[in-house]
């Protein structure tokens, strides 16, 4: 047992430092135009794929290096350390290129795949529906044949970077008198086709991360098609292979910052510090048990990845811990704070108000890329072998399932 | 990054599950169980030491095999999943660590090679009553040649030949290494929660003793041991858990209620999913131990810490919901879940309760921030 890298990776974590050092110090950042993100990581992406750190993993023929999943692990390791701007091209780069590269013909490929790599076109992905969240496959946006077109109406929602997205990914549902599973077909699309509308949701947080997307008369070529007519839901199951591993990571305050919070807070006792409390110390304890399992489950994957050997939904974890935690911990440092914690002024608020900004967050992240509850459905079915829930939506055309809200 | 054990390692670990399933199946567990007058299986504990995994992590040149912690992390881990009746806990991980920490050359040289055959048997005696206990509450003596005073409970004292007892001596504390087979120890067997293995009150009354490590250092030495301890311990616990999370899978598949598999219903599923990753919590806190513990790196106390809280969570948590996926059945005597339910009562307060460890880890974490 030991946490090195072996030579290969060491050498290639010292050479990906040492780019990142040139690339992004602070006088290079400047030069990157901070009050426009957007633009800045668009000119880092651009670097990157000109230095042959974008798409690590992929095929040669597409662009790609052909390394293993544990350079691309080490890659994202070190950007993290630099705060490299990566945002607007993970679902992109993560989900659907691979689902273009899958499925798109080699000519699409061509056009598609390079340019999404420099970073110079954004993708977006069009799957979730106000109806359709959890049950994805039960969505209702429809696209109709008509010569070598679709015709396509309907709504999307929950869509990450849509504003700002050139190109999208979309399933539909083609075939109503089929089952559930079996009616659905995938798409490409141009994000400034005709009919394409997309408006910010007004989370509860108060931010604006999401967006729906509105479908009239929207026009597809066929030619835009991803695999066969009928065929999509095993098209998105290719997309979402990666969502949950993209999802996993860690967010926001975690125990060591409530333990500087707790420093110096007063203890609800009156007497001494919040971190001389022993309720407090409990609770300490048990959210660092939970962030070092999943750190530590973390470097067990990795040595699985550095072993070639491919990490399995066993990464479900992750993410139920990470914000479960979350909510726990930025409750209870708001209710250490006392009246106090109530103020979510940045400017006067402990921590920049970083536990109440998380509060106001942590929900979201129950629920997104897989609620709490799907994500344990995942972990009995595929990792304990439990039998699927009864379901009553088999051999049932999917114009006949009953609809609630 | 290799933070797995190796695939020789893992092969020690695939022989002692077969070994262990073979040679302390349920009917040896519940032999020691329902009888009373047995404490432990001595047929077993002879064969473990025929294996040589009692001098496992012992050095070579002490009789030992001189594999390593590693090696037997992956043993105590088996150890737990068969809640093997034998007194391997208390003598390879608490003597045997108390003995490699504190003891002199001589003495090495005189016990180790008897545990590693199996002729010696060793307990740790530190408590003396209800709670926790501290530097302030120890009251058994020893005067620098003899001990007086009574440990209660000390889990294998009925049986052990041998114990390493926490004592005071003078104005501070000192471990204390003492043969069990003379006339100044007398022994009580305890009736315990958990009968697979033996308890016992063990009463000192001038009992010829000699000092392990320097004196006055016995607290800081304990608590040594006991981070030690409570990283095997630990792979023993996420062993019973695992366990009882195979028992309660197995079980819900095959139970019918309603004209459908309990298995499906989603309040069963979810219930085995967070065992999953309460378990799975758990064995990488205890990974991380088994490194610390391998290496004698300076993190070992707060790994300790942290793989103990985890793993006595997660032991807990399996235990007693596998009890509730088993329904009424899982009531019974005759059905295994309560022998885990025991067992893991017992690892939870063997090497200090979860609460203590709690404290443990935040007074750690603290030094650690801080620096």
């Amino acid at each position: 047992m030991d946490f090195n890298d072996t030579p290969e990776e060491a050498a290639f974590r010292a050479e990906a430092r040492a780019w990142l050092e040139k690339t992004l110090s602070p006088a290079t950042r400047a030069a990157f135009s901070e009050d426009e993100p957007l633009k800045a990581a668009k000119a880092y992406q651009a670097l990157k794929a000109g230095a042959g750190y974008a798409g690590l993993t992929w095929r040669k023929s597409v662009g790609g290096r052909e390394l293993p999943p544990i350079f691309s692990v080490i890659f994202g390791q070190e950007e993290a350390r630099f705060q490299a701007p990566v945002g607007p091209f993970a679902i992109g780069l993560g989900m659907c290129i691979p689902t273009m590269i899958a499925f798109a013909s080699d000519d699409q490929k061509k056009r598609y795949v390079a340019p999404a790599l420099r970073g110079e076109e954004i993708w977006c992905q069009l799957f979730s529906e106000p109806s359709a969240g959890s049950d994805v496959a039960g969505l209702k946006t429809r696209a109709v044949r008509d010569g070598d077109d679709w015709v396509v109406n309907g709504q999307k929602v929950w869509t990450s970077g849509a504003h700002y997205s050139d190109y999208g990914i979309l399933l539909t549902r083609t075939n109503p008198e089929k089952e559930k599973h079996k009616g659905l077909t995938m798409f490409f699309l141009d994000m400034r086709s005709p009919g394409v509308e997309v408006r910010p949701i007004h989370q509860m947080s108060g931010g604006s991360n999401f967006n729906e997307v509105y479908f009239t008369d929207v026009r597809i070529p066929d030619a835009q098609r991803l695999g066969e007519v009928g065929d999509g839901w095993n098209v998105a199951l290719v997309t979402l292979m990666n969502e949950r591993l993209a999802v996993g990571g860690s967010n926001g305050p975690d125990y060591a910052e409530i333990l500087e919070l707790a420093r110096n807070t007063p203890a609800p006792a009156g007497r001494g510090s919040l971190l001389q409390d022993q309720a407090f110390r409990e609770k300490l304890a048990a959210w660092y048990v939970s962030a070092e399992g999943y750190t530590l489950g973390k470097y067990r994957t990795m040595t699985a990845l550095s072993k070639g050997q491919t990490p399995g939904p066993e990464s479900s974890i992750g993410k139920i811990l990470n914000a479960n935690r979350l909510q726990d911990l930025t409750n209870a440092a708001i209710e250490a704070e006392d009246h106090y914690g109530i103020i979510s002024d940045p400017a006067i608020a402990p921590e920049q108000a970083v536990f109440q900004a998380s509060y106001m967050w942590a929900p979201g992240l129950r629920i997104a890329g897989g609620t709490d509850e799907i994500l344990r459905n995942i972990i009995a079915e595929r990792v304990l072998g439990l039998p699927q829930d009864v379901r009553v939506d088999k051999g049932v055309a999917f114009k006949d399932l009953p609809t609630g809200r | 990054m290799n933070f797995d054990f190796s695939d020789e390692q893992k092969q020690l670990k695939e022989q002692a599950r077969r070994f262990l399933a073979d040679r302390s199946d349920r009917g040896v567990v519940r032999s020691v169980l329902n009888d009373a007058g047995k404490s432990f299986d001595q047929d077993l504990w002879k064969a473990v030491a025929e294996m040589g995994w009692l001098g496992a992590a012992i050095p070579e040149e002490f009789g030992g095999l001189g594999l390593g912690k590693l090696e037997l992390c992956v043993l105590a881990e088996e150890m737990g999943r068969a809640l093997a009746p034998i007194p391997f806990s208390s003598t390879a991980y608490f003597f045997t660590e108390a003995l490699l920490k504190a003891g002199s050359q001589t003495q090495k040289g005189e016990v180790l090679p008897k545990v590693a055959e199996g002729g010696v048997i060793g307990a740790f005696a530190i408590s003396e009553g209800p709670g926790a206990p501290s530097p302030g509450s120890i009251q058994t003596v020893f005067d620098g040649a003899a001990l007086t005073g009574v440990k209660i409970p000390v889990t294998d004292g009925d049986i052990a030949s041998h114990a390493v007892v926490l004592a005071r001596e003078g104005q501070s504390l000192s471990l204390v290494l003492v043969d069990l087979r003379q006339e100044g120890v007398s022994r009580d067997t305890l009736t315990t929660l958990d009968p697979t293995r033996g308890h016992a009150r063990l009463t000192f009354r001038g009992a010829k003793a000699e000092r392990l490590g320097a004196a006055g250092e016995g607290w800081d030495l304990a608590e040594a041991v006991l981070d030690r301890a409570a990283v095997l311990i630990a792979f023993e616990q996420v062993g019973g858990a695992q366990a009882c999370l195979d028992m309660a899978v197995d079980y819900a598949k095959g139970r019918y209620a309603f004209s459908r598999q309990i298995a499906s219903f989603q309040a069963i599923k979810h219930k085995l999913a967070d065992m999953y990753v309460a378990i799975e919590v758990a064995r990488s806190n205890t990974y991380y131990g088994a490194w610390a513990l391998s290496t004698d790196a300076s993190e070992l106390p707060l790994a300790a810490a942290a793989a103990r809280v985890a793993a006595c969570d997660a032991y807990y948590l399996a235990a007693k919901e596998n009890i509730q996926t088993h329904g009424g059945m899982g009531f019974t005597w005759e059905v295994d879940c309560h022998l885990f339910y025991r067992r893991a009562k017992l690892l939870s307060v063997q090497a200090g309760a979860p609460g203590v460890w709690k404290e443990k880890l935040v007074r750690r974490l603290e030094t650690k921030n801080a620096a």
